[in-house]
């Protein structure tokens, strides 16, 4: 496999951003995923979303763990650090690069595979833990690298491209997310960037864990009839619960909807949502309906997609640790090591 | 005939766990030490909550010889699950003190033995109603009971009870009163002293008294280690905890009440050290504790710190394996699962400590080893270090001392225009320069992987830029075996052909064994390995003589094995002496084992086996 690095050159009429940088500025190498793979959509989305909100592309740190999902950070935000880890572990990886460096973006890549099945439990563990981050899981329901496998969210009675039903019952990473007290839930699909767009906006300007599962059909092995993971099958069942327009705490809010029918969350930040219901029965400050809801539907064969879960004042991990506001990363001898006079008293208070 | 012995016998409690024997054991120790004695304790314990046998050896040792002895002169016998056990393993001559309330059969004692009964439990029945109360004071007299049968200093042990319960005041003068119980009853009732007495001495000075696990954590904290993260594992478990405590005390903001650490009990090892690779590659030092289990499990996360070039420290205390193994016994015996960690072709860095002290030292110097180096560090200690109170050196740190970082890049280095090339060695010691995320706008971004890339960190899966990678790690490992402690040699006082090379918590019994084997007419020159890579010197001492012991805690003589391996030495000239049973090694051990091999020899010798 070779590497291409797209050329620096670009059309001068190009906007800019608040911070003067092209959405250029915010691309990576050429995507060596198949044409049409779902995963370059988001990858595509991630670059629009931290473009629009002018995020300084080497503040934010992209983390991920093996699998074509995982891949992808190589095609996005090419002057950021990235981290490609090992297989399932990403949500460790970034959970010690956060508690290093409070004052950077964290973005977790990550696929079905890499999530619900090998890494499940970092999955939930970094949830629970309320770590500072994105995370989203490319969900495609089926292994490419390896050429076709079921993952652990392939939904049971589905087809593989072999032909072959799967019997096993699905992981619904939502409805984990939701449980393991994930302060941001949201589910969306590659295909609809104007519902993705936002929600990778409003994600990264949350404080605390911030998960977003995206259906992304795999257009190599799961896109066939049969597979409850392909475009058309995705398109079919998609129930969106609201839409939602994001705004930085500098901007005014633009909405245009009919009164009654929009709210605005405001974040910690002062970053505002602009939700707009679609469902009108659905309250995404209600986490225990939230879950009664999505079963619900689920049970009647719904995917359903938007921002589901949002804690508006929510905590992050450093909070519960009550870690100090200087990045660890920064500390030196002088606030790290107690000296030698203590030491003298250590060791008198030992013999 | 009786024992008859001054600051040098063997003392063994057998006490049932959970009945809060442990810290009246303790107090017994210390009681020793402050009369100027040292002192070696060991806990003998079961893998259990409650019920099951434990025991609490303490050697005492006016000369300093501070490994295991084997054998027992005074078995405290308080548990008649183990009576039988515990009465064979008495020294002929020595003494059996036991609870004298229900009669014991004739038949159940030994008739080279000296026999102290003292009816505890009943004159705990007859002072205290309350249960708890009749258990805990029971140990307290029995603690009593021998300072009078010991000739010791019963004040010793009534200041470090009044230091014990400082602030809770109420507990002093109930904790007295049952010493004094003990010890009157003792004075009245029996032959006071024994033949083994405690005479106030002045072999201690200023030597310390700590558990290994708790210096590390100390070295951890003086070495700037502001992350951590663990999974609960004996017999590592009180070094992660010995750090929270210590950073809880010293590493908290006066001003703010913040937290200049970060510490997560993690879900299992792999996040453990997944947690320490990510903080580490961050650019804060970050460390994990753990033991056998754990490093079984962290394999693949070693293999790509390794690759990666990702500082970690790893702190193991080794126990005994395979799989559970014998999970509260002390063995040598991950070294060399941590030594080639991973799969593919890797190597890692291990330091081997030999007590509390250099756990310190070498725990605060795997950080600025693993930042230089840009690899994990293993610091290998083991049970009997790591959960003993050892008396060694005091600890200590030069406040001119400042962290070594290693080679990172600044945002000024990158604006200057520095060529930054992450897997560039610019230096020729094989070592990188690294960046930390965020550090300039538009230069010095690299994308870490464990797959393959070229010297500017660019994914290729080329056979050429793969192999001029692995052969710039080899290089870096070359550079280390100069940064890692180097061994410790001490010649016999006559030129010798043999040697003894050994390394962690076998000093003591090593030292020790030396001076038993010069008594019998061996001279052995000796070397500590302290480090690996190996640094020359080790490859040197073997050459310089006939044959070599190498001593271990371990069935499969793994250092052994790993000097052959890395050193090109023939196996013939190194011959293993493995202790592996769990319980610490003696010198009455090593020193048969060895006696025995060179007697052998005095047969055959060398020049006549080869010819």
């Amino acid at each position: 496999m070779t590497y291409i690095v797209k050329p620096k050159f670009h059309h001068p009429a190009l906007p800019k951003n608040a911070l003067g940088y092209t959405h250029r500025d915010y691309e990576g190498s050429v995507s060596t995923l198949c044409a049409g793979c779902g995963h370059d959509s988001i990858s595509g989305a991630i670059i629009q979303a931290c473009f629009d909100i002018a995020l300084p592309p080497h503040r934010i740190a992209k983390l991920s763990g093996i699998g074509c999902s995982s891949k992808t950070p190589t095609y996005f935000l090419g002057q950021s650090h990235g981290f490609n880890s090992v297989h399932g572990r990403m949500p460790s990886v970034l959970t010690g690069a956060n508690l290093a460096n409070r004052d950077l973006i964290y973005l977790g890549v990550s696929g079905d595979g890499d999530t619900a099945s090998i890494g499940l439990g970092q999955f939930a563990h970094a949830l629970r833990r309320g770590v500072n981050m994105v995370y989203i899981v490319e969900n495609n329901g089926v292994y490419g690298l390896t050429k076709g496998q079921f993952s652990a969210t392939a939904d049971r009675g589905s087809k593989s491209k072999r032909g072959v039903t799967n019997t096993d019952n699905s992981v619904d990473l939502v409805a984990m997310a939701l449980q393991l007290g994930a302060t941001f839930v949201a589910r969306s699909f590659s295909g609809d960037k104007v519902q993705l767009v936002p929600l990778i906006k409003a994600a990264i300007e949350h404080r605390g864990a911030a998960f977003i599962d995206c259906i992304s059909p795999c257009v190599a092995f799961n896109n066939h009839p049969g597979s409850t993971k392909s475009f058309d099958y995705v398109r079919e069942h998609n129930e969106a619960v609201n839409r939602l327009d994001f705004m930085t705490p500098r901007e005014e809010i633009t909405v245009d909807y009919a009164p009654g029918t929009v709210e605005i969350v405001e974040q910690h930040d002062g970053s505002k949502l602009a939700l707009r219901k679609l469902a009108a029965d659905y309250d995404p400050h209600d986490r225990l309906a939230a879950m009664a809801y999505l079963q619900e539907r689920a049970a009647e064969g719904e995917i359903v997609t938007g921002l589901l879960y949002v804690e508006p004042e929510s905590e992050d991990l450093h909070a519960h640790l009550e870690t100090v506001e200087v990045p660890l990363n920064e500390l030196g001898e002088a606030e790290l090591c107690p000296g030698s006079t203590a030491l003298a008293k250590i060791n008198a208070s030992l013999r | 005939m009786p024992i008859e012995r001054v600051n040098d016998f063997v003392v063994r409690f057998a006490n049932v766990n959970g009945s809060g024997s442990a810290s009246a054991n303790q107090l017994f120790a210390h009681a020793i030490l402050r009369m100027g004695v040292p002192v070696a304790p060991r806990n003998i314990f079961p893998s259990n909550i409650q019920g099951l046998p434990t025991w609490y050896e303490v050697r005492v040792s006016e000369a300093g010889h501070l490994g295991a002895r084997g054998g027992v002169d005074l078995m405290v016998a308080m548990n008649p699950q183990t009576w039988d056990k515990d009465v064979a393993a008495i020294e002929p001559g020595g003494y059996l003190f036991y609870d004298s309330t229900r009669p014991v059969p004739k038949s159940r004692f030994r008739d080279d033995i000296g026999v102290i009964g003292i009816p505890l439990t009943e004159i705990c029945n007859r002072r205290y109603t309350d249960s708890r109360q009749r258990q805990l004071f029971k140990n307290i007299m029995y603690v009593g009971a021998l300072t009078a049968l010991l000739d010791m200093d019963v004040s010793e042990v009534e200041k470090l009870i009044g230091e014990e319960f400082k602030g809770k005041d109420k507990l002093i003068a109930p904790n007295l009163e049952a010493l004094h119980i003990g010890r009157d009853y003792a004075r009245e009732h029996l032959a006071c002293p024994i033949g083994l007495r405690v005479q106030r001495a002045d072999a201690v000075g200023d030597r310390i008294y700590i558990e290994g696990n708790s210096a590390a954590a100390l070295g951890a904290l003086y070495g700037g280690a502001t992350v951590c993260a663990w999974y609960p594992i004996t017999p590592s478990s009180s070094l992660a905890e010995a750090f929270t405590r210590h950073c809880a005390r010293y590493r908290v903001d006066p001003k703010t009440g913040k937290h200049r650490y970060a510490i997560v009990q993690a879900e299992d090892e792999l996040a453990s050290l997944g947690i320490v690779v990510g903080a580490a590659w961050n650019g804060a030092r970050a460390f994990t504790a753990t033991s056998g289990p754990g490093i079984s499990l962290m394999q693949e996360f070693l293999g790509l710190a390794y690759f990666a070039e990702v500082p970690a420290v790893i702190f193991d205390v080794q126990r005994g394996g395979p799989s559970t193994g014998m999970p509260t016994r002390t063995q040598q015996s991950d070294v060399l699962i941590a030594a080639y960690a991973s799969h593919g072709d890797t190597k890692h860095v291990l330091l081997f400590p030999e007590d509390p002290a250099e756990a310190f030292e070498f725990g605060a110097a795997a950080f600025d080893l693993a930042d230089r180096l840009q690899t994990p560090v293993f610091v290998m200690l083991d049970l009997d270090i790591g959960m003993n109170h050892r008396l060694c050196r005091p600890l200590a740190w030069n406040d001119a001392r400042r962290y070594d970082r290693g080679k990172v890049m600044s945002a000024e280095d990158l604006e200057a225009g520095k060529d930054f090339g992450r897997y560039l060695d610019v230096d020729g010691d094989g070592i990188p320069y690294r960046t930390y995320p965020g550090t300039h706008p538009s230069r010095g971004s690299f994308f870490t992987r464990g797959s393959t890339r070229d010297r500017y960190a660019r994914y290729t899966e080329e056979g050429g830029p793969y192999v001029d990678n692995m052969q710039r790690l080899l290089r870096k490992f070359d550079t280390a075996k100069n940064l890692v402690p180097r061994p410790v040699r001490r010649d016999a006082e006559k030129s010798t052909r043999y040697g003894v090379i050994y390394y962690g918590s076998t000093s003591p019994a090593m030292d020790e064994a030396i001076e038993i084997l010069g008594q019998a007419g061996h001279q052995l020159d000796m070397l500590r390995v302290r480090g690996f890579p190996f640094h020359t010197e080790v490859a040197d001492f073997v050459t310089d003589h006939d044959f070599v012991f190498v001593v271990e805690q371990n069935r499969d003589a793994q250092l052994r094995t790993l000097m052959i391996n890395e050193c090109g030495l023939d196996p013939v000239r190194l011959v293993p002496v493995l202790h592996y049973d769990g319980t610490p090694i003696t010198a009455r051990f090593i020193s048969r084992a060895i006696a025995e091999h060179l007697d052998a020899l005095k047969l055959t010798p060398l020049r006549k086996v080869v010819s």
